[in-house]
Order: C-alpha cells, then structure tokens, then sequence
C-alpha cells in the first residue's frame, strides 16, 4: 500500500516538475539560453489567474486565457531584457540577470498581491476519485497535469520534426549564421521560445495552484527541482525532460516513503548528480556534434 | 537688594514648581517594536490596539505615579532583526521608554532582548513564542512574556491530545525549519516525560504540494493522533493531503493555522484541526472581557463584534502585559528599569484578561502564562472558535 500510494503520488508531482521543465527545453533548444527563473513565471502564471478569477471575479476560462497571454508577454520581456543584451555579446550574464528579473518579479508580486498564501479553486479539485485500492484518493487535476505534459511533449516533438517553423528552429541550433543568411529571422525565433516557454510555466502554475496555495514564492523550490529534471533528462530532448520529471516524482516519493522525509532532498539530489555523472547529458541527450 | 534677592527667590519657587509642575505631568513612555506593515501588519496592529484600550483605561484612572499619563510610542521592525535593533535604541536611548514591548517574531525579539538587558530596560513580549527569549541566560534578566511558549506548547499539545483523543501513539508531523526543529524537540521532552515515545517524525518543506507519502508512513506506524507544526499554507497541504488519503486522524496543532486563510486554503476539513490559542473572545466573557470587547467596538469602527478582533492573541497578550507592566511601575515607584523589573515581582493579584494572575512572576518565572492557560480552537468558516463552542 505505501508503495502504490507512492507511485501515485510521485506520478502526480512528477508530471507537474516536468511540465516546469519543457520551459527550460524549449529556450535551451533554440537559444542554448534558459530562464533560470522559470519558478517566477511559474507563480506569475497561478497569481495572475487568481487575481482575474477571485479577486476580480472573471469566469476561470477566461481568467486563465488572459494570465497565459500576459505570460507570453513576460516570456518577450525575460529575453529582450535579461537574456538578449548579454547573449547577443557572447557574454553568459544572462544567467544572473534572469535570477535577477525573477527575484524582481517576484518582489513586486509580494507587494501588490501580499505575502498571504491564498487558495485557487479549482472545480477539478474538489472531489478525489479512489485509485489502485490503496484508499488513495485522487484529484481529476492530478489526473489532467500528466496528460496536459505528454501532451505538450509530444506537440514540441512533433512541431519541431515536422513544421517549417520546427525545422527552423532546429536550423537555429545547428548554425546560427547560415540560418540568419537563410532568411529564418532568428530574433523572432528567439523571442518566440522564450513566450512559449513562459506559457509552459504558466500553464504549470494554473495547474498546481489550485492542488497548492498561490503566494509569491510558491514557485521558488518548483523552478529548481525543475531544472535538476531538465538536466537529468538531457535538456536538449522534450520527452526526455518529461520522462525525467516522472521519474524524479516517482523517486521522490518512494525515498520519503521507504527512507522517511529527512532522507529525501539528500537522497535524490545525490542520485541526480551520480546519474549525470554516468550520464553527462542526461538520460536521453546526445552529446553535440560539432562539425567542421 | 533685598528686593532683588526676593525676585530671585521668587522667580527660583515659580521655577520649582513649574519643574515640578512638568514633571507631574510628563508621560511614561511605552515603547513598541513589531511588525506594522508587510504580511504581519493586521498582527501589529492587533498588539497596538491590546496596548491602546489598556493604556487608556489606566489614563482614565489618573495614570501612574501619582498622575503620570502612559504615552504609546511605536516603530516598525518590518519583521527583520536588523530595523527591530535599531528601533529598540531609538525608544531605548532617545525616547526613555519605562518598558519596551515586543512583536510577533522570535528573531526580532531575540535580537532586542540583549539590548533590553545590557540597558537595564525590561522587555515584555505580548506575542513571540520562542522559549530562550525569556530563558535567555541573562542575570538579571529583563525579559517578561505574557504569551504562549513554545516549550509549554508542545508539553500542552500532548496533555490536550491525551485529554481529548486518548492519544497513545503520537506521529509528529513538522515543518522543515528552526520553529519546527525546536518544537519536534519540545515534543520528543513531552513525550518522554511520560514514558511515551512518538510513532514517526516526518518532516515537509513549506513549499511541498503534497504530503501524502510522510502521512503515509505516519499511518503505517500506528499513529492514532498528529500533532502538527506548520505555518498557514504548509498546515493546509497537510489537511488536503489527509483528505484525499481518506484518513481521519486527530490533528493537534501549534498556532499556525491562526496565521491565515486556514479554511480558504485547506478546505471543509480545517474545522477538523485543533490549535492552540491563549484567548477567545467567542463565547461567555468574564466581566474583563466583556468590557474589553466593548472599548474595542467603541475606539475602533471596524470593529462589529468577537469576529473582528483577530488576531485575538495579540490583542489580548498585549492588553493583559500592559496592565501587568503598569502594575510593575506603579510597585517600583519610579520609571528605574532595575526598580521595575524588581517591580514585576511583587505583583500580588490582577484580574486580567485571560486569567486571574497570582504572582505571575518572580526570578526565575518570566512567562506569565503556563499550559493550563491555553484555550484549545477550531476555524469554523473563517473564525477561530474555542472547540465545542458551535
């Protein structure tokens, strides 16, 4: 019994760090640049939703539609702002500037929304449906955030194997100079990932919110098991990343059921860096090729 | 000649009096350091009005020392021990305060209090409940509580949970920081002075969606009661996650879920949880608190009845420390910290707020309230009521 209720449960938080991580994928993919504080944009996602929907009293669709445009629209503002000025030098600030516009985001949430955790609801997480026999009940949403991540892993993979627009990006990653002397606006590109990676946490954070609270740092320890996923996974691979996030849910909980919680976080982060260090470019990633 | 030195004589007389004159009617300044904005603000404010009508009553009744008024002066530490140590020198040195009064963090308090102590000015803490702010080694010790310490809160947890669930086997379920280190210890103490062992120790971050698996464990080891340390939103995880397991186990808690939204946050199940609290102003008053109720509704518009004094610890720790501290003065004779503090200790008999205090003090007793103090409280919607009172 506590090893299904573990599988279950680890299942549940797997996908949700997964769905965090193919924000980081999608940059990375086309940029080799990522939003460290994918975390940031995680919470924007749930606290925008929260405001339109509670606060403001929309109906929940459109609250959400209206809180994944204004996250796209924090995606073009992470890269014109934190990741362009630096990368377009060849400099590797973006690194600290993107933590630096998380924690900015972050403060100015804490003082327009307040520090007070509040609640989502969500009429998908109301009712638990019992799974396995365990007398384990679980949310539908619970449910939906696996389905929504496979989802979305298999739209990337497909896009991006199969659409111009796919094939251009990954003629970005292969040669910027020769995609730039092929008409594909690589700046555009760019800007592109970096929304579409912002919905993705978006996304994240409408769907964990109402299974958690919404405060300003709600999605601070998220954004870094999220990125300790994307590297597992090989941050390159969109399936990978999505399978990573299952296992480290999966992982997670299994060591806090059988080893207790004390063990967790020191377990499974030494199992992540014995992994890499088996597997320098994660569980599914190549090593770049280089050709000359 | 003899005129001019009568003009002086007179003129040093109307200076007497005049000096004497002043004197009599300087106030005593009270100081106060706690959070007044930020999330902790409706705290700060909550001890500020406990301190106000406390104030005012004693001012209406000719003040102290023979006709000295008591004068509130406040500053914000905005929860940080770095502004709560500058605050506490600025009403230390520039204002004279007679006694600084403290907020609702244990680290700005156990900042301060060494000041207190070094300056020779008593501290009283109306909210704050980490156990070496009183118990802090200091001889003399200038540190006074009139709140809910830690240590006793844990050893009441446990009495309340054997009282009312015939708790046997304990799991202990707590937040992953110094606050819940420090209380798992308190409960480890309380259990083993009764030959009791707890059934699990699970530990969860404030940031974890989901606590099913630590539950779990708890439940496979035979836990027939929790006792619960968490803030707000970690508590309401815990209950979440316990509803979807279908486990209906009793929950004692430490005062986090009075923090906030519990019953938005966790759901219909939150009246389930039983926590901690020093005072209720639901239910049957005692002629003090009917009495503090109604100077509440009268100084303060917002406030319509019971529902809009929250939170109601502050409020009445801090209503009961004035009057405590004002008892010390008025003993001491004078505003001489060392005299005051000395003072504390010869209160004889005051029939506060939340109890009929009976020499709350003395040199090796600085918290005025113990484990039979406490009133045990459930959310029912968004109040907090004493348990069984709906």
């Amino acid at each position: 019994m506590l090893l299904t209720s573990a599988l279950i449960t680890g299942l549940g938080l797997g996908s949700m760090y997964g769905l965090m991580a193919l924000g980081f994928h999608v940059t990375y993919a086309v940029s080799g640049t990522v939003n460290f504080a994918q975390g940031s944009s995680m919470m924007l996602g749930a606290v925008l939703t929260f405001a339109f929907a509670t606060t403001l009293g929309w109906p929940l669709p459109l609250a959400i539609l209206l809180a994944l445009v204004l996250c796209a629209l924090y995606g073009l503002v992470v890269e014109f702002v934190a990741v362009r000025p630096f990368a377009s030098r060849g400099s590797d600030a973006w690194l600290m500037a993107t933590v630096a516009l998380g924690i900015v985001l972050d403060n100015a949430v804490m003082f327009s929304f307040g520090k007070e955790p509040r609640s989502l609801p969500s009429p998908l997480a109301v009712t638990p449906i019992e799974l396995g026999g365990v007398g384990l009940g679980v949310y539908p949403l619970q449910l939906l955030i696996p389905v929504v991540g496979l989802a979305l892993a298999a739209i990337l993979h497909s896009v991006s194997r199969r659409t111009r627009w796919g094939i251009a990006m990954l003629a970005v990653v292969q040669n910027r100079d020769a995609s730039r002397l092929m008409g594909i606006p690589i700046t555009r590109c760019i800007a592109g990932a970096y929304a579409l990676s912002t919905v993705f946490a978006g996304v994240a954070g409408v769907l964990i919110a109402p299974l958690f609270n919404v405060h300003s740092e709600m999605g601070t320890l998220f954004g870094l098991k999220a990125f300790a996923v994307a590297i597992l996974g090989g941050i390159g691979s969109a399936w990978g990343v999505m399978i990573a996030g299952l296992l480290f849910g999966i992982m997670e909980s299994f060591i806090t059921a059988t080893m207790g919680s004390t063990y967790t976080q020191i377990v499974t982060f030494a199992i992540v860096i014995a992994v890499l260090a088996w597997r320098p470019n994660g569980l599914v990633g190549r090593t770049a090729v280089n050709k000359v | 000649m003899i005129r001019r030195s009568f003009i002086s004589a007179a003129i040093a007389l109307i200076g007497a009096g005049l000096t004497h004159a002043c004197l009599a009617a300087e106030p005593i300044k009270i100081g106060l350091v706690t959070a007044l904005s930020g999330q902790s603000a409706l705290a700060g404010e909550a001890i500020t009005r406990g301190l106000t009508i406390a104030i005012d009553e004693i001012n209406a009744k000719g003040g102290l020392l023979g006709g000295r008024k008591l004068e509130l002066v406040k500053r914000d530490d905005e929860a940080n021990p770095a502004k709560g140590t500058t605050a506490a020198r600025e009403l230390i040195f520039k204002d004279k305060v007679a006694v600084l009064f403290g907020g609702l963090d244990t680290p700005v308090s156990m900042a301060i209090v060494p000041i207190a102590n070094q300056n020779k000015v008593p501290f009283m803490g109306p909210w704050a409940a980490g156990t070496p702010i009183t118990h802090n080694g200091a001889n003399p010790n200038f540190a006074f509580r009139v709140s809910a310490v830690d240590e006793v809160v844990d050893r009441a947890m446990l009495q309340y949970g054997q009282k009312t669930f015939k708790t046997a086997k304990a799991g202990i379920i707590r937040v992953n920081n110094s606050w819940g280190e420090s209380n798992e210890q308190g409960l480890i103490a309380a259990l083993a002075a009764k030959n009791m062992k707890a059934a699990g120790i699970e530990r969860f971050e404030a940031n974890d969606v989901d606590v099913v698996p630590q539950l779990t464990r708890l439940k496979a080891a035979g836990a027939d009661t929790l006792f619960l340390v968490g803030n707000v939103g970690p508590s309401a995880q815990v209950v979440k996650s316990l509803d979807r397991m279908g486990w209906k186990v009793p929950v004692v808690s430490h005062w986090g879920p009075a923090g906030g939204r519990f019953t938005e946050l966790a759901g219909p199940s939150a009246k389930e949880v039983h926590f901690v609290q020093t005072y209720s102003f639901f239910g049957k008053q005692s002629p003090v608190g009917d009495k503090v109720i109604k100077a509440l509704m009268t100084k303060y518009p917002d406030v319509k009845g019971p529902a809009d004094i929250t939170p109601a610890v502050g409020v009445a720790n801090a209503y009961d420390a004035m009057h405590l501290a004002a008892l010390a003065i008025a003993n001491a004779g004078s505003t001489d910290g060392d005299a005051i503090r000395q003072g504390f200790y010869k209160i004889d008999r005051y029939v506060g707020l939340i109890k009929t205090y009976v020499k709350p003090f003395s040199p090796t007793v600085h918290d005025a309230l113990g484990e039979n103090d406490y009133v045990w409280a459930q959310f029912i919607d968004n109040r907090i009521v004493p348990v069984g009172a709906n």
